[in-house]
């Protein structure tokens, strides 16, 4: 239960955040904020032992029950990972951002955006119905996009928040589409229901359909290769955003929901090769292209890119395992996984602090364009330290924590060419060398980031500010990240057991022990370990890559201009949104006829074809009532007078032949035992045309109405249908006996209200309510004409509207 | 009679479907103002026709004429008077302030 109000808490305070905004001025709002992830950290530590000891927490609210949508929560060791970063994170990024932004900014939007994203981050990771974890997975694109846009007097940030909700809502709903495939297979939308049904599901014909949705909702979500476009866009975000969203948190629900699905499909082939080699290429791409940019955030963007295709990669690779299924020997597959998560921790970290890093710089000096840059070293000291302990963790270098996952990632790659599924033995040699290619770009864009900023001549001329170190305030959050980088290379096994630990056996449920698929992470693997090799060769080749950079630059501008990913997208949008206005405007066309005739051709082809096609038709004259001579002539009469107001030429006549045609229904209704309805039809007709008389002295005369040919037939002949289909759903109607009439009842009127005449007590007794809501009709109906009548437009209005 | 009703009910519904497609306000209203006598009869129609007598207790001992479809007509006959009032001044409103009555002259501002 508590849970479920750890999930609500954020947005709790976000409802209140505009009362507490306008209540303390004088304070910077986000020291309020801070309280929230701090608290929510705190409460969730104290869960840490009893998690570390394998237990788990569950607790359903009924919300839905009906069709099975209950408002679960299920903390584990994977839900706590992420719950642990985007709470520590968290708290870390508003300490950082009550520096960061001004108090001129609207820091109530800023801070409201940032609790709905938290809230709804934590029900992605703890919520156990896929429903829920739906609806809360929008959310965060929602708030991501409010976030991306907080600026948005800037063409940028609006144009980079479109771009990653149109990506990540597109992918949100073909994961929607998948989870509802989940559901037809196993007949529940928990998570946990799901893996206790799991027998058989690989054969279902569904299986590979619905396990590529989810993974497309995963992909875009987590920015993998050719979805990653929307990241390097979003960067338009405040850095604290940029920090919290898109470096730690956010972009790892698609990573989370790989983990919280491996268990479901990781044994299939297709899951195997689809996440693994979208990480592989996401990983190289994001790597090769980081090395181009010039904004130190664009690098840090696609270097997130990068690593969030290193851990996509080691999941996909970690699923081997499920494939083998339980044994001695296929427990050393589950490293990859468990690199996976031990790098995604360590990212968050040394990313982090860099995001943070980045901000300093932009913030004491006004410039993010390392052309623009460098030399900052001797006038910030503390931010060139947070900025090497981050970038040397980056590229995988000791004495840092990134060196230990990058390690465990070489060896996974190792490892997975030893296998022979999944057609491994013809292809896994890729793995290796991409994976050693990509870490030499790493090595390459760390080390930019670092020499290119803080080191060589000061260039103060093209600096909007004087550089100088930043507050202390703004450095606290950065250092206690790189505290961790240091820390966790250190003590890996106190992580390793307490929360990683668990996390595994949340990954791979079917395996016995959890503690068996924990490794004893160590940074020394002997002199001869080729992972050590690797890392001194991408040193050795990224410094001669690095030094040579000017030489190679070109081969970044051999992809055409016109054909680059962000191209092709800006293109299909552009093209998709001109092509659907163009087949809009043919058929909305501001004509109201035009309108009244879609209106009623659908109508025709459903209801007259469906009449058709089911065959319901019936017509037995038989059942009528005899025709009296009298009958036969009003009706013809009516009939005449109902044509020829078609053929009239003035207004009068035509409303005339109106009254004619209503005092022939007043007749009807005498005729047809109906004496109210007579008397009433009789009133109504009247004033209704005395009311056409009176508005005719303000309303134009009646013009003949320039038309061809073709269309008065097409008028005609949709005419026709439209009576055509009445009178025979009307003629089938009539015999139409499959239920009793409930007429009977209101026979006893003078028992039940007392009343004698029978239509009236049924107005004013039986359906008084119905009655008197009429009356507000009518009321409001007045009203209308009232105020139409009376309406002036205000002085200095347009008349016309534009 | 009920089949003679109902083509009566027919051709009151295509003249009505036809003036509504026309371009002129007045036109238009009375589309609507024949379409709801001919809702009004298709109401009754369906109900039966002359299979009793007036519903009112104290002038025959029964059968009864089916209440249930003349209460509804009643509603709906107040109902389109409303209607068709307000859509008469809405009518005079617009011809007011646009200066022309005619539906596709009327089509919104070219920008939107």
């Amino acid at each position: 239960m508590i849970i479920v109000l750890a999930i609500l808490f954020p947005f709790l305070i976000a409802a209140c955040i505009p009362f507490i905004y306008r209540s303390f001025t004088k304070l910077h709002l986000g020291w309020f904020v801070l309280a929230v992830p701090v608290t929510l950290f705190i409460f969730l530590t104290t869960y840490i032992p009893q998690i570390a000891k394998g237990q788990t927490f569950q607790h359903t609210v009924e919300w839905i029950p009906t069709f099975n949508i209950n408002f679960t929560t299920y903390l584990d060791g994977l839900s706590m990972i992420f719950a642990l970063l985007i709470t520590g994170v968290g708290s870390l990024v508003i300490l950082y951002s009550i520096f960061y932004l001004s108090k001129k900014e609207s820091l109530q939007h800023f801070y409201c955006y940032l609790l709905l994203f938290m809230g709804a981050m934590l029900g992605v990771v703890l919520s156990d119905n896929l429903m829920v974890l739906y609806a809360f997975w929008e959310l965060t694109s929602v708030s991501s996009f409010l976030l991306i846009a907080f600026w948005h007097h800037r063409k940028a940030s609006r144009a980079g928040a479109r771009k990653s909700m149109t990506i990540t809502v597109t992918g949100g709903i073909a994961m929607l589409a998948g989870f509802l495939m989940l559901y037809a297979m196993t007949g529940t939308f928990s998570v946990r229901e799901i893996l206790d049904s799991l027998g058989g599901l690989q054969d279902h014909a569904l299986f590979v359909p619905a396990m590529c949705l989810v993974l497309l909702g995963a992909f875009t979500k987590s920015a993998q290769f050719p979805f990653h476009i929307w990241l390097p866009d979003a960067m338009e975000a405040p850095t604290p955003v940029s920090a919290y969203l898109h470096s730690a948190t956010m972009v790892k629900a698609g990573i989370y929901l790989v983990a919280r699905m491996t268990p479901v499909f990781g044994g299939h082939e297709v899951w195997f090769w689809a996440v693994s080699l979208a990480g592989l290429i996401t990983l190289f791409w994001g790597s090769f292209n980081a090395v181009k940019q010039y904004d130190l955030k664009g690098l840090l963007a696609y270097s997130t890119v990068s690593q969030l295709g290193l851990i996509m990669c080691l999941m996909g690779l970690g699923a081997a395992a499920l494939h083998l299924g339980y044994s001695k020997e296929s427990v050393i597959y589950t490293q990859a996984t468990f690199a996976a998560l031990f790098h995604l921790i360590n990212h968050s970290t040394f990313k982090g602090a860099l995001f943070m890093m980045v901000g300093i710089v932009d913030h004491e000096v006004g410039t993010r364009d390392i052309r623009r840059l460098g030399g900052l070293m001797a006038m910030m000291p503390f931010t060139f330290t947070i900025a090497v302990i981050g970038s040397a963790s980056m590229a995988g270098l000791p004495p840092f924590n990134g060196f230990l996952s990058k390690e465990m990632f070489f060896t996974a790659t190792l490892r997975i060419m030893e296998l022979d599924i999944f057609s491994l033995e013809t292809f896994g040699l890729l793995f290796p060398i991409v994976a050693w290619v990509a870490s030499v770009f790493t090595f390459i864009y760390s080390t930019i980031l670092v020499v290119r900023t803080f080191l060589g001549k000061v260039k103060p001329e093209r600096l909007e500010k004087p550089p100088h170190e930043a507050p202390i305030g703004m450095l606290i959050s950065p250092f206690i990240l790189v505290g961790f980088v240091i820390g966790i290379f250190f003590f890996p096994n106190v992580l390793a057991k307490n929360i990683l630990q668990p996390a595994m056996a949340s990954v791979y449920p079917a395996f016995p022990s959890a503690a068996e698929l924990t490794p004893k992470i160590s940074a020394w693997h002997g002199i001869l370990a080729p992972e050590l090799w690797m890392t001194i060769a991408i040193i050795i080749v990224g410094l001669a890559l690095y030094k040579t950079l000017p030489k190679w630059r070109p081969i970044y501008r051999i992809i055409p201009e016109n054909y680059t990913l962000n191209a092709l997208y800006e293109r299909f949008i552009g093209m998709s949104e001109s092509y659907s206005g163009r087949i809009t405007n043919t058929y909305m066309n501001g004509k109201l006829s035009y309108y009244f005739f879609y209106i009623y051709i659908g109508f025709v082809t459903l209801a007259a074809g469906y009449f058709i096609w089911s065959g319901t038709f019936s017509w037995t004259p038989t059942t009528d009532s005899p025709i009296e001579y009298y009958e036969l002539i009003l009706v013809i009469v009516m009939i005449f007078t109902a044509v020829s107001i078609l053929f009239t030429k003035g207004r009068i006549t035509s409303v005339l032949l109106n009254g004619v045609l209503g005092y022939g229904v007043a007749l009807s209704f005498v005729i047809f035992r109906a004496p109210d309805l007579a008397l009433t039809q009789l009133v109504v007709e009247s004033v209704t045309t005395a009311l056409f008389l009176i508005t005719f002295k303000f309303l134009p005369e009646l013009k003949p109405e320039r038309t061809s040919g073709a269309a008065k037939f097409s008028k005609a002949l949709v005419s026709i249908a439209v009576g055509a289909t009445i009178t025979f759903i009307g003629l089938t109607a009539i015999n139409y006996d499959k239920f009793l009439a409930i007429s009977r009842y209101f026979e006893d009127a003078y028992e039940l209200a007392g009343g004698q005449n029978i239509v009236n007590t049924i107005l004013g007794d039986f359906r008084a309510f119905d009655t008197m809501l009429e009356v507000v009709v009518l009321f409001i109906a007045g009203l209308g004409v009232y105020s139409l009548i009376k309406l002036k437009a205000k002085k200095g209005d347009a008349d016309v509207e534009n | 009679m009920e089949s003679l009703m109902m083509l009566l009910i027919g051709v009151l519904v295509a003249v009505a479907t036809y003036l509504v497609l026309s371009r002129t306000f007045i036109r238009v209203i009375l589309g609507t103002a024949i379409l709801s006598h001919a809702v009004h009869l298709l109401i009754l129609t369906m109900g039966g026709l002359k299979k009793g007598d007036v519903p009112l207790l104290n002038q025959s001992n029964g059968p009864y004429t089916d209440a249930l479809p003349q209460a509804l007509i009643l509603t709906a006959i107040v109902i389109s008077f409303a209607v068709t009032a307000f859509v008469l001044v809405l009518a005079y409103r617009v011809y007011k302030t646009n200066g022309t009555d005619d539906f596709d002259k009327l089509g919104g501002s070219s920008d939107e």
